[in-house]
């Protein structure tokens, strides 16, 4: 299947070279507009790295890893207290939408009548749609009221854990639908025919033959919650500090530069695109386990 | 055995409905807050007071002027990309790879990240300013990965006999493009185009420090323009008394993504059948 594929694509090819000098041209200039992305890669980081030059040197990288805390107008660069809060929040909100994005898939896919499974979809398709300044001015006006009827000041880690939940459970559900109804039918018919019940065919069969694309969902959704910046900063409270229980007011990474880049100048300013590059870093290395271990889980898997 | 299948169907079945509640009550209080507020004298009018009255026509004109900036750079961008990966360049060449790599990494750079290159780049290294052209850019930034991958997946999937029955009538590869490929690659890519507009209608952080706060109707490009997402975070966060208009403008944000989407699928629609038909 797969050679007759090439061997197809190399007729073709030998079949369109002979007209290679009649779209030389175009080729010449899809080619020019193809590296100007990788030109803007290239940019972005040179300009982050030129950017936060200054604070990157022997002197001032460990002044981010201590516990000083973040005064940068004393000198003070403790990013650490931010870092905690940045990961606390995406963790805890993905922990909170896994279990719930998953039931929505199954619900959607194997209970729900057909018209029933078409509004569920379209409610997620929409959730996926609103704009992250409007979850954080519901969560702003309605949630951390809420909360801080129970547990003060309200605006905390889990407001952000619970509107960042909100946001990133339609990339869970949509992620683990098609994952779902990506399985060959086989599947469920040898369920089937071995007489299990719906339950131990979804979570013993169905779900674990799905679980590459669900683990994708799942960092997609993390490094969503991690790069969020709008949604969190409403809601969170905006104390620098390390947080030692949900309820406690923090600022994370993102937050802390979108508040202080109007005023920063100098070395705290160069500390602020550092954080940036720090946030690349991270979501980065999410993504990055995204695509390196569904490669390790499919090549594990020869037959599936 | 039994008892665990109905268990197990309730609990899903409580999660669900616990997702569609979740979505029900925001949708109930946006309406409700913001309805009230909405009428024609605030889709029209300037803001007062900080935008606790008036309207929000000055930031519905900016956030136009950002989109239109943003597409008339990705569109041509992002299409020549997607084409090159898709039809010219080789398969499995390291080049492509690498490319690949890039798109990956620059679809996962947070938003704020961009706001933070769009600030060093456009705002002062080229001396733009805060501006419209600026917050445009920033965001054309943006879409770009996005539309590349979806424009890519698109071209890809037009069946490889089109392109060999090309070549045996010797029709060039650009011919065969314009009048073949494209047009039939044209929904894919009117979807990548549209999930890439949505972002970055929807999209706040990248736009505060390149396109700007300033309120008052843009006079060109180059002026500064508030955005209507950031005109909601602006007045819930800094103006007391502001949440009702901030809902307001959020209905109206939500409904220029709808009215965008919707437009661009009849666009798509009716651009596809015109060309299949003249095929």
């Amino acid at each position: 299947m797969n050679s007759s594929i090439t061997n197809k694509t190399s007729i073709t090819l030998a079949l369109w070279s002979k007209n290679l000098s009649r779209d030389g041209i175009t080729k010449m200039v899809l080619g020019l507009i193809a590296s100007v992305a990788v030109l803007l890669l290239v940019l972005i980081l040179f300009f982050l790295l030129l950017q936060s030059w200054p604070v990157l040197n022997i002197t001032y990288l460990p002044l981010f890893f201590s516990s000083d805390g973040w005064h940068p107008l004393e000198g003070k660069f403790g990013l650490l207290p931010m870092l905690w809060a940045t990961l606390a929040a995406g963790l805890g909100a993905l922990v909170i939408a896994l279990p719930l994005g998953l039931a929505t898939a199954i619900f959607s896919l194997y209970m729900a009548p057909a018209p029933l499974a078409r509004s569920l979809n379209l409610i997620v398709a929409i959730l996926a749609g609103i704009p992250s300044v409007v979850y954080g001015l519901w969560g702003l006006t309605v949630i951390v009221p809420l909360i801080n009827q129970w547990q003060a000041p309200g605006a905390s880690l889990f407001a952000a854990m619970l509107i960042l939940a909100l946001m990133v459970l339609p990339t869970i559900a949509i992620t683990t639908r098609s994952a779902l109804g990506g399985l060959p039918i086989s599947l469920q018919q040898a369920a089937a025919s071995l007489a299990l019940s719906r339950a131990t065919t979804i979570i013993q069969v169905l779900l674990p033959a799905a679980k590459t694309g669900i683990r994708q969902g799942v960092l997609l959704a993390l490094a969503r919650a991690l790069g969020e910046t709008m949604a969190v900063l409403m809601v969170a409270g905006n104390v620098v500090q390390t947080p030692h229980s949900l309820f406690d007011s923090v600022r994370v990474l993102t937050a802390n530069i979108a508040l202080e880049m109007a005023y920063a100048t100098d070395h705290h300013r160069a500390a602020l695109f550092a954080s940036g590059l720090l946030l690349m870093v991270l979501v980065s290395i999410t993504l990055w386990l995204a695509v390196e271990r569904t490669k390790n889980t499919t090549s594990a898997r020869p037959n599936a | 055995m039994r008892r665990l299948n109905h268990l197990f169907t309730i609990a899903i079945s409580l999660a669900t409905l616990l997702v569609v509640s979740a979505f029900i009550w925001l949708l109930w209080d946006l309406v409700a807050q913001g309805l009230d507020k909405l009428s024609w004298e605030f889709l029209s009018q300037a803001p007062k007071r900080s935008g606790r009255e008036g309207g929000i026509w000055p930031m519905i004109v900016s956030t136009l002027w950002i989109l239109i900036v943003a597409i008339a750079v990705v569109v041509p961008l992002g299409l020549g990309c997607a084409i090159w990966l898709a039809e010219f360049a080789r398969r499995d060449h390291h080049w492509q790879r690498r490319l690949g790599v890039v798109l990956d990494v620059l679809a996962g750079v947070p938003s704020i990240v961009f706001g933070l290159f769009g600030y060093a780049f456009f705002c002062v290294y080229l001396n733009l300013g805060f501006s419209i052209l600026s917050g445009g850019l920033t965001l054309a930034c943006m879409m770009l990965p996005i539309l590349i991958r979806t424009a890519e997946m698109g071209i890809a999937a037009v069946p490889n006999e089109w392109r060999q029955a090309g070549a045996a009538l010797d029709i060039s590869r650009t011919t065969l493009l314009r009048k073949v490929i494209l047009p039939y690659a044209a929904p894919a890519i009117t979807a990548g185009l549209l999930l890439a507009i949505g972002r970055a209608t929807a999209e706040t952080a990248a736009l505060i420090f390149t396109s700007g706060y300033v309120d008052r109707m843009p006079g060109s490009v180059n002026d500064s323009g508030r955005a209507l997402a950031v005109h909601v975070y602006d007045l819930s966060m800094n103006v007391l008394g502001g949440d009702q208009a901030a809902y307001a403008t959020a209905l109206v944000l939500i409904g220029l993504i709808i009215v965008i989407n919707l437009g661009a699928n009849l666009l798509s629609e009716y651009w596809v059948e015109r060309h299949l038909q003249r095929i």
